[in-house]
C-alpha cells in the first residue's frame, strides 16, 4: 500500500511525486508510455524561471532522477480503473492492483489529430505530430505545419533547417505563439505563411503522404500544396476517459477543479494539463505537482 | 547506450538470417521520445526469450532508414523469417511492444 499513487510521470506527477516525498509519503507514480510527458519532444525550453535553457529530454530526466532518488515508485503500467472502497483506493493495472490512501491524476493530454480521413494510417508516412523526432526524414523536401500556437511555430522553425521549404498554416491570421517566434520564423526566406486557412483533405500516392488540400476559410477557395510531409501541430486533448466516475469532466474531457486541485472526490486530487485552466505552461504544471502533493498529503494526515 | 546496435554492413547475417524474430528499434540521439522509451527495450532485451532486440541508429545507418521508408522515429519492427513482420511508430507501452511479436 503506497500513501499516493500518482496516475502520469509528466511534469506534474514527477513534481507531485518530489513533494510527496519530501513530506514523508510514500508514492508511486503510473506511466502507460514514457517518463517526461508532452515536453521531452522540446528541444529548448527557455521559460523556466531559473533554469536559462535546458532541452525538455534532460529537464524530464532531472525530474525523473530526482523523485526517484527521493523515493518514489515510478513504475511503466497504464492505470486502467480505479475504485473507491472503504476509504482506499484501488488501482488496476494489466500487470498489478495497486492499493493508495489517495490519488492525484496528473494524466496530462495527447496531441489532438485533425481528424481527416486517412490521418492515422499515414502517421509515420508522412503525417507526424512531432517534428524534432521526424524532421530529420523530411531533408530537402517541402513539408507543410498546421497550428498557430508555440508548438506549431517552434516545429516549423526547426524544420526551416532541414527543409526546402515549409507552409505555416493557420486558421486565423494571428497567432496565439510569442510574438518574438512569430517574428524569428518570418526572417527565415524557406516560410511562407497560410493564414486563415485549414486542411481539409489529405491526398496520398503509394501508402505515402503526397500532398495536402488547403481551404482559405474567408474566400472559400481551395487549393493543392505538395507537400511529403505535414507535422499537426494544433493543441492537445485530455485522455480521462476511464476515471469519469471519481471526478467530473468539463465539455472537452478536462477533468473539473479549482486552485486547491480537489476533485468532487475526496482523496482525489488532480495537476498539470490534464485539468480546466487558463494557462498550461511547464511552470503551471509543476506548480499544480507542488500543491496537490501538499493537498493529498494533508488529506492523509486528517485520516488518522 | 543503444540495444544492440546494428549496421547496414552486418544486417542481412545478424537480421534477415536470423533464426529467432528480431525486434528493430529505430532511434537517434536527438530523439527525445527515442531516448525516453529506451529503458524499456533495453528491459525487454534482458528479458529476451525465443527472439532478440537490436537498434539501428537512424543517423548512422541512412540505407536502413531508406530501405524501411521510415519517416519518424521510433519505429520498431518485427522481422521474422527475414520479412517484415509488424510495425509500430511513437512510443507505445512495454506489453503492446511485445505484443507486436505475437
Amino acid at each position: 500500500m503506497f500513501d499516493i499513487v500518482i496516475i502520469g510521470a509528466g511534469t506534474a506527477g514527477l513534481s507531485a511525486a518530489i513533494y510527496a516525498s519530501r513530506a514523508g509519503k510514500s508514492a508511486l507514480v503510473l506511466e502507460g508510455k514514457a517518463y517526461g510527458g508532452q515536453i521531452i519532444n522540446t528541444p529548448d525550453i527557455e521559460n523556466y524561471p531559473g533554469i536559462a535553457h535546458i532541452s525538455g529530454f534532460d529537464f524530464a530526466t532531472g525530474l525523473y532522477n530526482q523523485a526517484k532518488a527521493l523515493g518514489a515508485v515510478v513504475k511503466m503500467q497504464q492505470a486502467l480503473r480505479i475504485t473507491k472502497a472503504d476509504g482506499r483506493f484501488l488501482v488496476e493495472t494489466r500487470r498489478e492492483t495497486h492499493e493508495a490512501k489517495a490519488v492525484i491524476l496528473a494524466t496530462g493530454a495527447k496531441n489532438r489529430p485533425l481528424g481527416l480521413e486517412k490521418e492515422e494510417a499515414l502517421i509515420g508516412r508522412g503525417i507526424s505530430y512531432c517534428a524534432t523526432c521526424d524532421g530529420m526524414f523530411y531533408r530537402g523536401k517541402t513539408v507543410a505545419v498546421n497550428g498557430g500556437g508555440n508548438t506549431a511555430v517552434e516545429d516549423a522553425m526547426f524544420l526551416t533547417g532541414y527543409c526546402e521549404k515549409v507552409y505555416l498554416i493557420h486558421r486565423r491570421d494571428a497567432f496565439r505563439a510569442d510574438e518574438k517566434e512569430v517574428e524569428r520564423l518570418r526572417e527565415k526566406e524557406n516560410v511562407e505563411f497560410v493564414l486563415d486557412s485549414v486542411v481539409e483533405a489529405l491526398e496520398e500516392t503509394d501508402g505515402r503522404l503526397s500532398g495536402i488540400r488547403v481551404k482559405n476559410v474567408k474566400s472559400g477557395e481551395s487549393s493543392e500544396l505538395p507537400v511529403g510531409g505535414l507535422f499537426i501541430a494544433i493543441g492537445q486533448v485530455p485522455d480521462n476517459g476511464a476515471f469519469q466516475d471519481l471526478v467530473d469532466l468539463d465539455e472537452k474531457g478536462y477533468i473539473i477543479a479549482g486552485e486547491d486541485l480537489k476533485t468532487k472526490t475526496e482523496g482525489v486530487f488532480t495537476a498539470g494539463d490534464c485539468r480546466t485552466k487558463e494557462v498550461r505552461q511547464l511552470t503551471t504544471a509543476a506548480s499544480d505537482g507542488a500543491v496537490a502533493a501538499l493537498a493529498a498529503s494533508k488529506y492523509i494526515d486528517a485520516l488518522t | 547506450m543503444a540495444t544492440n546496435p546494428v549496421t547496414t554492413a552486418e544486417f542481412e547475417n545478424e537480421v534477415l538470417k536470423s533464426e529467432v524474430p528480431v525486434l528493430l528499434d529505430f532511434w537517434a540521439s536527438w530523439c527525445g521520445p527515442c531516448r525516453m522509451l529506451a529503458p524499456t527495450i533495453e528491459e525487454i532485451a534482458e528479458e529476451a526469450e525465443g527472439f532478440k532486440v537490436m537498434s539501428v541508429n537512424a543517423d548512422e545507418e541512412p540505407a536502413l532508414v531508406q530501405r524501411f521508408g521510415i519517416q519518424g522515429i521510433p519505429t520498431l519492427i518485427v522481422i521474422k523469417d527475414g520479412e517484415e513482420y509488424n510495425r509500430s511508430i511513437g512510443v507505445i507501452p512495454k506489453d503492446d511492444i511485445l505484443a507486436l511479436l505475437d
